[in-house]
């Protein structure tokens, strides 16, 4: 394998900078998903990035700028591990300050609530911190 | 969204003809389900065969949907693509809705219940 394409930290990276609403996410899922970067991985691989990427930047749409416009970044790396991501915006930070816990909703037919969840099940390494007027979020999506 | 229905004896059949049912179509598919729903009296068999993409948002417009045709009117599900299945069985609502591997499997359960 060339080293340009050598998957360990410092090795390429994807990096996009989109506007925090739905038509935007999924055009960018959309230029992600087949970034030859990503379509090296496995269909099954990918189809899980581009949920996780969904849920996490439908969640800085919906909460951290929901009353207003803004940019979320998002920066892709594949690792031995799979693929490290971290997504980065100036929105409102997480209530509490803390990553929700994405218990699934209790009632009978939740509406709402699975996003965090399957985030969850789905990463590794999930971390978020907010310093800096920014929410940065981390995690792998092992594949 | 771009939905095609059929009417058949006890059954609404409801097609979904987009790739992705997501956060920035969520709404839209609820409201035409709202639509297309309001006249059957009967079950609803939405088939998801050419859905390759569904997110929280499009999972809870399902749940919605459900909810809406109330206590007297089905909402069941056949053709999960994989991703999607994976999105239903990860969120446990696998266990809340019956899922038909096939559409003729669908209307010929709902046909003989």
């Amino acid at each position: 394998m060339p080293p340009a394409s050598d998957p360990v930290a410092g090795g390429p990276t994807l990096h996009l900078v989109l506007a925090a609403d739905p038509v935007s996410v999924r055009c960018a899922l959309a230029r992600m998903t087949s970034a030859p970067l990503l379509t090296q991985l496995t269909p099954d691989h990918l189809a899980t990035v581009e949920l996780v990427l969904a849920e996490v930047l439908n969640n800085v749409t919906e909460h951290a700028y929901a009353d207003s416009a803004g940019d979320v970044s998002v920066t892709l790396r594949p690792t031995r591990g799979g693929l490290a991501c971290q997504v980065v915006d100036r929105g409102r930070a997480m209530p509490g300050g803390l990553l929700p816990e994405g218990h699934l909703p209790v009632m009978d037919l939740p509406e709402g609530g699975f996003g965090w969840h399957l985030v969850h099940k789905l990463t590794q390494d999930l971390h978020y911190h907010r310093a800096a007027g920014e929410n940065r979020l981390g995690f792998l999506i092992p594949g | 969204m771009n939905l095609q229905t059929q009417t058949r004896p006890m059954v609404l059949s409801v097609l979904v003809m987009e790739d992705r049912i997501d956060a920035a179509s969520a709404i839209q598919f609820k409201e035409r389900m709202r639509e297309l729903t309001q006249t059957a009296d009967h079950r609803v068999v939405l088939d998801m065969a050419r859905v390759n993409f569904l997110d929280s948002s499009g999972l809870g417009a399902i749940v919605a949907v459900k909810k809406l045709l109330g206590p007297d009117r089905v909402l069941e599900l056949s053709s999960l693509t994989p991703t999607v299945e994976k999105v239903f069985r990860l969120t446990r609502m696998d266990t809340i809705f019956t899922i038909h591997p096939t559409h003729e499997a669908a209307v010929s359960h709902a046909a003989s219940v």
